[in-house]
């Protein structure tokens, strides 16, 4: 264990009596609590974090928040290992491990650090040229580049932990918690409005965790902690923090991803790791603050080189020093504080080198004044010096505006170079909501302007970067917001108060030049390793827009989305086009700000939660007598049940024949239902089947079909007039919700005027339906009073009794070809009855039977299910087109009289027995020879598929064209996939009993 | 015969009334399975003074015709599912002859009624963080400004459908899920209350 020689004795944010032990690289290290992953590396002397994603270069920690482009760090082992995760946002817990990445095998020994010494071959859109040339090189080139690219590693194992999404609605959403954001949310809080405040970190606050201003005569923090407190006891309001919103979308819908336990070793019982929430905002008052731009020059990515604001941040919340022997590095005077940041810290300044030759503001000048730091004004670091790490800088005069560098050059001994090259308000989230943004000349940046959803900008984020004009502004904006979301702000929320500082305006450099004759990489993106030199390469081979830009050399594409290098990359290409930015524009901002895991976005619909599982009333009967379910749908039905020993094909022949010989029992509780009421009930059927239904009896069922309006099948089955203005629909399982809304659409959009109420009983009735020719001595047996023989119940006819005290409605109807039954009662009966006709069919073997069997004693029946009416079949490819009216209208009936499906050849239904015995392939394609030279004409196709164990041999129903030609001849069910090609008969579409006796008893 | 259920409720299978025996102590979300009785589906026309008198006098309750809202008393409940649609909820008294009295009561006008007393069972939420339990699952706003004490909606419970019907400030709620999804709304329901320390009641009256 080291004893962090780079940590203050005093000061900072941390809490010197909480000690954290933590590992990064094999490696263990003490921090304070407090500390972020990379604010401990750096409290004990570890510059060296990553190497970079294409040179495989030695990088160091740039930054302190979210825009960190270097230090991506692989966090904790095993299954809940994560790779990228930024060391600036990692808060340190004890027992941290993290690893660095991209390097094989070590940090300091990287075997892809050839990649740098080869660099001049490998120029920007190297990728895209060995897509190009030679011919055929990607292939070969591929999985080299696939295996040296990347960051992190993704984890194989699965994530023990859980996570969650959640909604949220409120008048007024906060984004960030520094002196605009919290003086917004005042201002709303204290109207009454609903204020969510959310914030990136753990405390509130923001630049003010780094900062030594006073606000109200009490330092800033004082500040921070009164406003909190006054937030936290409203109870309109309600602050996330380590919350970053990260998604901004249309109708003010913004995304918010909460660390919850992030900062955990391993989450609580039941606490989710990370929560993603949905909010639904009035109003959004954006107070992102602004990211500071690093400035481009030779060797800009040694370890060394950071942000001066970062330097500061950790000087002052930490209580870090980033190194020994300080150079800053500006074109503005924010990076003034930062010197006295580290002079008050113990971290001798060399020198201040300024570009702007007027030097800084008044407020800048007496910090260096004061403390006698050597300033350079009109200067700039041409080149930072240095292997490991920065050992000095070479400094030189500007000349020319900027555009050339003169005179003799000076090196400076120092181990750390602060640099600021302005601010860019943190706009992410503005223009992901489509609002449009304006270049700023006197801040050199992007600022929001014209908004496209209702929401608004304040403080730094709209580019007022002063502290007194970020109060005032947040005061502002939360006060706007809450009175258009309607409500009153009260009169007494005041801006708090600060002194104004006076600044002398940021000069642009977006690149510092070259000396004559020399060399070296000037870094734009470093976390992408997108050079100065890149982008003017793209420039000359034509990539000249923005967006191409992007593509071509990956600049801004990586985990940090460009936050440091966006806008020097495009000021440069600005300066080659000689064109100005504006007319340049940044390339679209896009969700998520921040990197989110795919955890966090799927939640807790994960595994066994993927979607619902409906249960059927009987589905505990099924369960108990140890049934082989499957899931159909979202319904769990019994594929099959079989008995100790018995393989799947043989209990399904065991029932099938069961069913044919005796009897048999099958669970059809998913059927839809549909109750239709009304005295036009009678007329709404009319218009929605094909066949007739004005006429039909009380108490008898009809089989029918349904069009959609293209004339094609949407869905076949029973309708039961139960009373004169009360039918019973049926439909298949699958259509039961398509069925519904079609038919709701009809009622009450195209025909209001019709008196008719639907409602979907699906699940008030439990299904089971008996069949086989013993059938009715089975419901004879069960049911109590009342005949159920041809007289009361005959063929398709329906009537209503008890059957274990409980009420029934019988129907006559087949599914299987044999006599059967549909017994349905109320679902919380369902068991009772299920169990009833059991025993009363115990002397008669009643079988219970799944869904396989009762698929192979429809295909025997040639009855016609989802496989076949699949949107592209109408009645008379099944032999039905005399079930259709002619005398009335109904829907599709038009379009069926359209040439192709009233005169066109179509394919009709037809059986098929495998001549060889062979299994005849789902799917296959019918040809007359399949090793005929391809195209091979296709014929049909195979529909359903099954082993019919009547037969003794393999059967399938298909589709096929010019059926009554083909009719006895011999085809071929080819199927490529499985690359089996079976030789088929085909005959007519019912196997068994084509007369139908057996149904009619 | 095995005369194992007289009748088996949608939950039945999660073996409830055992797990209740251990509630927990200050748990921040109760769930129970609630027997509720009969429900039925009225549909007509609000506009008609008759169709409206008609189902007060049998049930007692004023026709709720503004959306979103539940009219109740006693063990008796109106929930508005739609402009011509309404969910009569009745336990107790009179429940088996409702169908029939509502009939009665209605002959000669356009309506309709059809028994749904099976079709959903009905999951009973409480305590201090029912409200955030359900925010995990539905976007529909239920902050007391918005949704209090006599609303009830048609919305999503994670993936499937709902009717929520807020019973009192406490916050209570009434959850009614389509039978065949019970266990799924279940298990979503317990498994984001599990945070917030979950106790499982006695459903309380039986049908």
């Amino acid at each position: 264990m080291t004893s962090q020689p780079f940590r203050r004795l005093e000061g900072g944010l941390i809490d010197r009596d909480r000690p954290l032990t933590f590992r990064f690289d094999g490696s263990t290290f003490t921090g304070y609590a407090g500390d972020t992953l990379a604010s401990a590396l750096l409290a004990n002397g570890v510059t060296l974090v990553g190497r970079s994603f294409k040179y495989h270069r030695r990088r160091g920690i740039v930054a302190a928040g979210v825009e960190e482009p270097n230090a991506l760090a692989t966090l904790r082992e095993g299954n809940r290992q994560e790779p990228n995760l930024r060391a600036t946002q990692v808060e340190l817990f004890d027992g941290l491990t993290a690893s660095s990445q991209n390097r094989w095998p070590s940090l300091d020994f990287d075997v892809g650090g050839i990649n740098n010494i080869l660099s001049r071959f490998l120029p920007a859109g190297f990728y895209y040229k060995t897509f190009m040339w030679p011919a055929g090189a990607w292939m070969f080139y591929e999985r080299f580049i696939r295996a040296a690219a990347g960051l992190g590693k993704a984890p194989l194992l699965g994530d023990p932990d859980y996570y969650e999404r959640r909604h949220a609605h409120c008048d007024v959403l906060v984004v960030g918690a520094g002196p605009a954001g919290l003086s917004a949310a005042l201002a709303a809080g204290r109207s009454g409005a609903r204020v969510i405040l959310v914030d990136d970190n753990a405390a509130l606050g923001g630049s003010l965790r780094g900062d030594t201003a006073t606000i109200n005569e009490v330092p800033a923090l004082a500040w921070v902690d009164e406003v909190g407190g006054t937030l936290e006891a409203l109870e309109n309001v309600r602050i996330l923090t380590r919350a970053t919103a990260v998604g901004y979308y249309d109708q003010n819908l913004i995304t918010v991803c909460e660390r919850v336990a992030d900062h955990l070793a391993r989450p609580d019982p039941h606490q989710p790791r990370q929560r993603l929430w949905w909010v639904r905002a009035k109003r959004v008052v954006l107070a992102t603050g602004a990211i500071e731009r690093p400035l481009v020059f030779a060797n800009n990515d040694l370890p060394g080189v950071m942000l001066a604001s970062a330097v500061r941040t950790y000087q002052l919340q930490y209580a870090v020093k980033c190194g020994r022997r300080a150079v800053v590095f500006t074109n503005n005077d924010s990076a003034y504080s930062c010197v006295s940041a580290l002079m008050g810290g113990g971290v001798p300044v060399s020198a201040v080198v300024d570009t702007r030759a007027s030097g800084p503001g008044d407020a800048a000048r007496k910090i260096v004044d004061s403390s006698g730091v050597e300033c350079l004004f009109g200067h700039a670091v041409v080149g930072a010096l240095g292997r490991q790490r920065v050992t000095s800088v070479e400094v030189m005069a500007l000349a020319d505006g900027g555009s050339r560098v003169t005179g003799r050059s000076r090196v400076i001994d120092c181990d750390l170079l602060c640099v600021s090259g302005g601010w860019n308000p943190t706009v992410h989230l503005f223009s992901q909501s489509q609002g449009k943004l304006r270049y700023d000349e006197g801040l050199t940046s992007f600022v929001p302007d014209a908004s496209s959803q209702a929401e608004s900008s304040a403080g730094a984020a709209r580019g007022e970067l002063g502290l007194d004009a970020c109060l005032r502004g947040g005061i502002e904006a939360g006060a706007e917001a809450a009175r258009l979301a309607g409500f009153t702000p009260t009169e007494d929320v005041e801006a708090a108060r600060c002194d104004h500082v006076d600044e002398a305006p940021v000069e642009a450099l977006w690149a510092v030049p070259l000396p004559a004759r020399r060399h070296g990489k000037r870094f734009v993106d470093l976390q992408n390793d997108v050079t100065a030199e890149d982008v003017a390469l793209a420039d000359r081979e034509g990539y000249q827009s923005v967006e191409h830009l992007k593509r071509y050399t990956t600049l801004g594409m990586g985990t940090d989305q460009g936050r440091t290098s966006n806008v020097n990359g495009l000021a440069i290409l600005a300066g080659l086009r000689d064109s100005d930015i504006p007319s340049v524009g940044t390339t679209t901002f896009r969700p998520p700000f921040n990197p989110v895991t795919l955890g966090t976005i799927t939640a807790r619909e994960v595994g066994a939660d993927l979607a619902p599982l409906r249960l059927s009333p009987m589905h505990d009967w099924h369960a108990g007598v140890g049934a082989n379910f499957v899931t159909v749908g979202l319904w769990l039905r019994t594929q099959f049940y079989a008995r100790p020993g018995e393989a799947m094909m043989e209990a399904i022949n065991r029932e099938v024949l069961a069913v044919r010989n005796a009897v048999g029992m099958v669970d059809v509780s998913t059927l839809g239902k549909i109750e239709i009421q009304g005295r036009d009930a009678a007329e709404f059927l009319e218009r929605v089947y094909i066949n007739r239904w004005t006429n039909l009896q009380v108490g008898r069922c009809r089989y029918g079909f349904m069009l959609r309006e293209d004339g094609f099948i949407l869905d076949d089955g029973t309708t039961t007039r139960v009373a004169d203005n009360n039918f019973y629909m049926t439909t298949t399982t699958a259509q039961a919700g398509p069925v519904m809304a079609h038919l709701e659409y009809y009622a009450q959009t195209v025909w209001p005027e019709l008196h008719v109420h639907l409602t979907s009983v699906t699940d008030q009735w439990a299904g089971m339906a008996i069949a086989g020719p013993r059938s009715r001595e089975v419901l004879a047996a069960a049911c109590e009073g009342g005949d159920v023989g041809d007289e009361s119940l005959p063929f398709m006819g329906y009537l209503e009794s008890r059957i274990a005290g409980v009420p029934v409605r019988l129907f006559r109807m087949t599914f299987s070809g044999e006599m059967a039954y549909e017994v349905h009662t109320p679902s919380d009966y369902g068991i009772r009855v299920w169990e009833a006709l059991m025993a009363a069919g115990k002397d008669f073997a009643i079988t219970p039977y799944g869904t396989e069997a009762m698929s192979v004693l429809r295909i025997e029946k040639g009855h016609v299910v989802g496989a076949e009416l699949d949107g592209r079949t109408i009645p008379a490819d099944f032999g039905f087109e005399r079930m259709q009216k002619k005398d009335r209208d109904f829907i599709g009936k038009r379009s069926l009289e359209r040439p192709a499906l009233a005169y066109g050849p179509r394919k009709r239904f037809v059986g098929l027995i495998s001549e060889d015995g062979r299994k005849i392939p789902r799917g296959a394609q019918l040809v007359w020879n399949p090793t005929a030279p391809k195209p091979v004409p296709m014929l049909g196709h195979v529909s359903s598929t099954c082993y019919s164990p009547n037969l003794g041999n393999y059967i399938a129903l298909a589709l096929l064209e010019d059926a009554d030609g083909y009719q006895g001849k011999l085809l071929y069910a080819s199927s490529p996939l499985t690359d089996s090609h079976v030789p088929v008969r085909v005959g007519h579409s019912v196997f068994i009993d084509p007369e139908g006796e057996r149904a009619r008893g | 015969m095995p005369e194992k259920y007289q009748w088996q409720s949608a939950l039945a299978t999660l073996g409830l009334e055992a797990r209740a025996l251990a509630p927990v102590a200050e748990p921040g979300v109760t769930l129970s399975e609630r027997r509720v009785g009969t429900q039925l589906v009225i549909r007509g026309d609000a506009a008609e003074a008759e169709f409206a008198a008609g189902v007060s006098s049998v049930l007692g309750l004023d026709l709720p015709t503004e959306p979103k809202t539940a009219h109740r008393k006693g063990d008796r409940t109106l929930l508005w599912l739609g402009p011509d649609e309404w969910l009569a909820v009745v336990a107790g008294e009179g429940e088996d002859r409702l169908a029939v009295s509502l009939a009665e009561a209605l002959v000669d006008l356009h309506h309709a009624i059809a028994d749904v007393s099976h079709s959903r069972a009905v999951i009973g939420l409480e305590g201090p963080r029912a409200r955030e339990v359900l925010m995990k699952g539905t976007n529909v706003d239920l902050h007391p400004r918005v949704f209090a004490e006599g609303s009830c909606v048609q919305a999503h419970l994670g993936r499937c459908h709902m009717l929520l019907h807020q019973l009192d400030a406490a916050p209570r709620y009434d959850i009614y899920v389509h039978r065949s999804f019970a266990v799924y709304a279940w298990s979503w329901l317990s498994d984001a209350s599990r945070e917030y320390g979950l106790s499982i009641a006695s459903s309380g009256a039986v049908r």
